[in-house]
């Protein structure tokens, strides 16, 4: 989950890492309220997850409290790159005199964590990677030891930093490490670190990362989720604890197994390069349980989607019997009763395949069809969501 | 022949007497696997049975593996343990540990994988391979099943099968259930995971009993596109390639941790296109991925 610029700071605070003050904002009058509070020069910044907003107007600096409530009149609302700005963060004015840059990653490639580090800050990283990759320290962690003193050390001289400044920016680093491992993040950003007027070294932007399986150790975690972003239908599938995804089409897909339901999609989009060119209208993974209740909220979300058409059910029955899961099916369109209302086509094979498939067979259910194979079965589903 | 994994492989299981532990280890039995008893240190001392075959409770992995002689482990242990019950097999020098526990924090798979890779014997290999976390573990049809894998769907053969997903594996052996499988391994889908396309690649292409070997891959990371250019220069097997998640958006994560377009990385897409530049023939949909292989087994 990646977090907002106003969580990264109060992580960051909470870390010691050096920041500035920083209060997010709904309204212009929680806007010029923190202005107020902050005192002085403040800015007013879009709270965003996506890059270019000082581009795109969302970055203000407000003298008075007055002004600050202005630009975050103007500010929220805003759209950029597709994202409605519904929060602000007032920021403390910064005297900065040199801008610098530090992040540390998982690094999936080499399986460790990467730090990089560049005294030329502020600017599109990935350019300054690209163009002058000399200029971007690139130092591999070891997870098992981790930025200690020495590793610190490291990465602070490969990025060529003063003498002076050496000690303040180790500091901070050892901090933003704290903040990597403390929170289970996958990604600690700063960009800028800067050094102020009166020489000290401060965060000034973060972008952090959170690992959402690693949820069950950090209580607060949860709180972070951004629930403006998620689409209804997503937010619905989170509080039943189903793995879904909300995409543009017509034919639902409910499978089990991350990559067998990955592949449905596709095959349902090639399917539909017959029918109409329908798409798939989600992803869900069912998982390994597959009960009567996941299956009834599984359909239940996918139904409430109105542009779905019908619904392709592909399960390959490993943890899963089929059988469980053709009682899952029956249960399912029992509980839902006449708000079951699209066709399922359904294919099941794997352990106990003859139980299941005869189950369903039995209960012979008005909207239910069965087919043979995945390919089969994604081309039945496609035509029905096309109307044949 | 197979890789990993064989008929005299005698198999521990970590977490023997929770749930998913006592069902999975019920049907490695079946399957034939030498499960020689199983670990956990508040039930040490106890013993699980399964049918007429009774298996005893240790209470360390150190202690199994020299009381039964085990030298593979799989762990069924939930995600805030599984750090633990893997560093445990790893300190204890086990040579084989598949973890199947969905959900482990990265950070701690991290870890463990940097853990186990700083324990080498005395000509520099590593003493234990990890498979997973997050996969359906490995089969050698007719041997031994370490995994959750459905054992029955297909038996012994030529065709070696790599994958991260976990279902795919089983409709990939399901599709190609008449020529058999010397073994099947499911990598997982983590973006940090102990054993790679790679590894498995290597260890096909050095095992005699496979003939050709099938890679699934999914979105996310950029292991295909690595394991292209190790198949290009150290592959003389013929290898057939799938790519899951072709009509996956960008940014939104597919399932699996690991699955996410992040820009113009990871797409299926470069995958597909990384794949066929080295040589591998690339099938659109699960089908027709089988109709390539069998068409290459028929010329072998």
């Amino acid at each position: 989950m990646d977090l907002f610029e106003y969580q990264a700071r109060d992580l960051f605070e909470a870390h010691g890492v050096p920041v500035l003050a920083g209060i997010v904002a709904h309204t212009p009058e929680e806007a010029k309220a923190a202005a107020e509070k902050i005192g002085g020069v403040v800015v007013v910044k879009a709270q965003v997850k996506v890059g270019g907003r000082g581009k795109a107007g969302g970055v203000k600096v407000a003298k008075t409290p007055d002004e600050a409530f202005s630009y975050a009149s103007d500010i929220l609302g805003m759209d950029i790159k597709g994202h409605t700005v519904h929060k602000v963060m007032i920021a403390q004015g910064a005297d900065i005199t040199e801008e610098f840059y530090f992040s540390v990653l998982l690094d999936r490639s080499n399986r460790n964590y990467l730090a990089m580090c560049s005294v030329e800050g502020g600017v599109e990283i990935e350019q300054l990677a690209v163009e002058r990759p000399d200029a971007l320290a690139r130092i591999a962690v070891d997870p098992g030891t981790g930025i200690d003193q020495a590793k610190a050390e490291e990465i602070v001289d490969a990025a060529g930093f003063a003498p002076e400044l050496r000690d303040g920016v180790i500091h901070t680093i050892l901090k933003l490490w704290d903040v990597f491992v403390k929170e289970d993040a996958t990604l600690v950003e700063v960009n800028p670190l800067v050094k102020t007027g009166a020489g000290d070294i401060l965060a000034l932007d973060g972008k952090v990362t959170i690992d959402e399986n690693a949820e069950f150790r950090h209580a607060d975690h949860a709180a972070l989720e951004d629930k403006n972003a998620a689409d209804p239908l997503e937010a619905k599938a989170k509080e039943n604890d189903l793995n879904y995804v909300k995409l543009d089409g017509e034919v639902g897909i409910i499978g089990n197994g991350a990559g067998l339901v990955m592949s449905t999609l596709d095959v349902v989009a090639y399917a539909g390069e017959a029918h109409g060119n329908v798409k798939p209208a989600n992803f869900l993974d069912i998982g390994g349980g597959a009960s009567a209740e996941v299956m009834a909220a599984g359909l239940d979300v996918i139904l409430n989607d109105a542009q779905v058409k019908s619904v392709f059910v592909n399960v390959f029955g490993g943890i899963t019997a089929c059988d469980a899961v053709a009682n899952g099916i029956v249960k399912a369109l029992e509980m839902l009763g006449d708000e079951a209302n699209k066709p399922l086509v359904v294919r099941l094979d794997g352990n106990n395949v003859e139980d299941g498939r005869r189950i369903l067979a039995e209960a012979n259910h008005p909207l239910v069809t069965l087919a043979d194979t995945m390919d089969e079965g994604a081309d039945k589903a496609a035509a029905l969501a096309y109307g044949k | 022949m197979s890789i990993y994994l064989n008929k005299d492989s005698k198999v521990i299981v970590q977490g023997i007497t929770g749930g998913e532990g006592t069902k999975h280890t019920a049907l490695m039995l079946k399957a034939g696997t030498q499960v020689v008893g199983g670990v956990n240190a508040r039930k040490a001392g106890t013993s699980v049975t399964h049918g007429d075959v009774t298996l005893p409770v240790y209470g360390t992995v150190e202690e199994a593996m020299k009381e039964t002689g085990a030298d593979v482990s799989i762990v069924f242990v939930p995600p805030a343990f599984t750090k633990d019950a893997v560093v445990e097999a790893i300190e204890a020098g086990i040579g084989l540990v598949v973890v199947i526990t969905e959900g482990v924090p990265v950070q701690d798979s991290a870890s463990f994988w940097a853990l186990a890779q700083s324990k080498v014997d005395a000509d520099g290999h590593q003493v234990t391979r990890i498979i997973g976390p997050n996969c359906p573990g490995i089969i050698t049809p007719g041997e031994s099943l370490v995994g959750i894998t459905p054992a029955n769907i297909t038996g012994k053969g030529g065709v070696g099968l790599v994958s991260k997903s976990g279902t795919l594996t089983y409709q990939m052996m399901f599709e190609l259930r008449d020529l058999g499988f010397s073994t099947a391994i499911g990598i997982g889908g983590d973006p940090v995971v102990g054993t790679t396309h790679i590894d498995a690649l290597a260890a096909f292409e050095a095992d005699p009993e496979t003939k050709a070997i099938v890679m699934i891959g999914e979105i996310g990371g950029d292991a295909e596109e690595r394991a292209a250019e190790f198949i290009k220069a150290n592959v003389t097997k013929p290898v057939v390639g799938y790519v899951a998640g072709f009509t996956a958006p960008e940014g939104k994560t597919m399932g699996h941790a690991g699955a996410i377009v992040s820009g113009s990385a990871g797409t299926a897409q470069a995958k597909k296109e990384a794949l066929e530049a080295a040589g591998v023939k690339v099938g659109k949909t699960p089908s027709e991925t089988a109709k390539l292989l069998r068409e290459v087994y028929a010329t072998l």
